[in-house]
């Protein structure tokens, strides 16, 4: 069984993070970067499978600015087998769809059995790549998941839907994505370090996928305007002295809000 | 056939377990109306649909299409991804609106790969330049506002829930059935579904005109009660910290912030939240911040209108009596 585990450095949610205005990109350098914890579950997801299952290829994919290189190694640190990284000046700045596209075309030259993916990022939160992904493969896509059953021809799971849970069942190949509801990542430890130090660190350019950012045969989605609304202000504080909750009581009748 | 306007906005609704058109119906239609004609889409098995195209109508679709799929239902995402793509090449419309629901933006998601349509998500409104249409972004947990358009053809826009307050006047019905032919993509089958047990008449966190949330200061799971009195006082839903999420006192549902729920009510009451960046991500676009908690320091309080610095087990105690003394 090979899996194939999407991961993504995302700013430290702990941190500010900031928008480059001029350029409407994420500013890496405003803050610090880390592997997102939801890709942290989703490699777990695929190493608690792999250390009952020796016949277990485990990958980690991501798509990112060279510099993210270290994060990408941290998979390996936990135990992935291998870990690819597309990197490419055109990919600056790339939207949803091209995202797709790019990590499409590597999952295929990678070939895989199951891909998983968290189900939101902590920074984009966009929710959407697992299910472009699973359309540009045409393989089922089993998203949102609480909990996974990973069985020899299949992947089962229990589903958040957005008015309860439900059971949903797909042929593999297939794309799934997790939710927070997965068990935390194990801890990369000292032996797991040096270990990663050997193991096969494959980079990709667009043109080893033979992708052209620039075509026009798709459209684009692209930042026309980008403002930063001003920071919120204090308002009035006090301390309890013994009446605080009536003066709030107050407050929120006199604002219309009780 | 129908004649669809030149300004037609093709809008995708949801439909609930029980059968209704999910809330998130209204504020798609009322967006869609503010930038052209909506035509809403209804995704049904073969025969149904006919009373949600009626309540379509109602909510201001000027028409209605009630497409067909045998697999809608028992296939997950790929039934409504053909549905749109059926429905769009009949209306050929200006853009297309989505619910950010899991399964509205999953089936947003699967279109836009195979249309290779521009796809903008979470958009908390959209708007009309001499290009076409745009959608407005709400990013960072509210810090900066995006605006954003597609390089040609119609946008794949998701609306997040709960953030269009226009509403659309409403139509005479005029309702059409597509048979929509299966893409034979692959797709997971579903189960049962099993509905999430509500456990009181408590509004939904998500677009909540009001919310009371609670932090690590309630201290057990008992004490989180106090939460729900006040929210109960105030017609408020109840929400929660990650804290108070990772310490057991109430569900992940409930969880505001960056990992979790984002909300822009009206009214935010936080007790005991001490506002960790990733909590205010998810909160601080509402309307009116009122905070109590015992440490004066407290980063809450740097965004609160109103904040208290005092024990929350005596205040919010005062603050029910007082609310509730006034509605007597």
């Amino acid at each position: 069984m090979k899996i194939v585990v999407l991961v993504k450095e995302v700013p430290d949610t702990y941190g500010d993070r900031k928008l480059d205005l001029q350029t409407g990109l994420a500013d890496r350098a405003a803050s610090e970067t880390v592997l997102d914890e939801i890709s942290e579950r989703a490699l777990e997801v695929a190493l608690a499978y792999a250390d009952s299952h020796a016949d277990t290829e485990v990958v980690v994919l991501s798509m990112s600015p060279e510099s993210a290189a270290a994060t990408v190694r941290k998979g390996l640190a936990m135990g992935a087998a291998a870990a690819v990284q597309v990197v490419d000046e055109a990919l600056l700045g790339a939207d949803l769809g091209l995202t797709a596209e790019v990590l499409a075309a590597a999952l295929r030259r990678i070939g895989f059995d199951l891909v998983i993916a968290g189900n939101q990022s902590t920074d984009g939160s966009g929710g959407v790549l697992p299910a472009m992904i699973a359309e540009h493969l045409d393989v089922p896509n089993a998203t949102s998941l609480n909990s996974v059953e990973i069985a020899d021809a299949e992947v089962r799971g229990e589903r958040a839907t957005d008015h309860g849970t439900m059971q949903v069942t797909a042929s593999m190949p297939a794309v799934i994505s997790i939710t927070e509801a997965l068990p935390d990542a194990r801890f990369p430890n000292f032996k797991g370090i040096m270990a990663a130090k050997k193991k096969p660190f494959e980079t990709l350019s667009l043109a080893d996928l033979d992708i052209d950012a620039e075509t026009t045969e798709a459209s684009r989605s692209i930042v026309i305007s980008l403002g930063e609304k001003p920071p919120r202000t204090a308002g009035t504080k006090i301390v309890d002295e013994g009446d605080a909750g009536e003066r709030l009581a107050e407050y929120l009748v006199q604002n219309r809000l009780a | 056939m129908t004649d669809y306007s030149a300004d037609s906005i093709l809008v995708l609704l949801d439909v609930t377990p029980s059968g209704a058109l999910s809330k998130s119906a209204a504020g798609l239609l009322g967006a869609a109306a503010e930038v052209g004609t909506p035509v809403a889409l209804i995704v049904a098995a073969a025969g149904e649909g006919e009373q949600q195209a009626q309540d379509a109508a109602a909510l201001g679709a000027t028409h209605v299409i009630v497409a067909e799929h045998a697999a809608a239902g028992t296939e997950l995402t790929v039934p409504g991804a053909d549905a749109l793509a059926a429905a769009a090449e009949l209306v050929r419309p200006d853009a297309i609106l989505v619910s950010n629901s899991i399964e509205g933006r999953e089936i947003a998601a699967r279109y836009a790969a195979r249309s290779r349509s521009g796809l903008a998500v979470d958009a908390v409104g959209v708007a009309r330049d001499a290009e076409g249409v745009v959608a407005r972004h709400s990013v960072y947990g509210g810090a900066y506002n995006v605006d954003s358009a597609v390089t040609w053809g119609a946008p794949v826009i998701t609306v997040r829930e709960g953030s269009i307050d226009a509403r659309a006047e409403a139509k005479p019905a005029s309702i059409e059935r597509l048979e929509v032919a299966a893409s034979g993509r692959k797709a997971a089958v579903t189960g049962a579904l099993e509905e999430e047990v509500v456990a009181s008449s408590r509004p939904d966190l998500r677009g909540a005109a009001k919310v009371v949330s609670g932090g690590r200061g309630l201290g057990s799971e008992d004490k989180f009660v106090l939460v729900d009195q006040l929210a109960d006082v105030l017609g408020a839903a109840v929400g929660a910290s990650r804290a108070a999420v990772d310490a057991g006192y109430v569900p992940q549902s409930h969880q505001v912030g960056q990992t979790g729920v984002s909300v822009s009510p009206q009214l935010y009451i936080a007790l005991g939240i001490s506002g960790a960046i990733q909590h205010r991500a998810g909160m601080q676009t509402a309307k009116t911040i009122v905070a109590i908690n015992k440490d004066g320091d407290a980063p809450i309080f740097e965004i609160a209108d109103f904040g208290i610095v005092g024990d929350l087990f005596t205040v919010v105690p005062q603050l029910i009596a007082a609310l509730e003394a006034r509605k007597a």
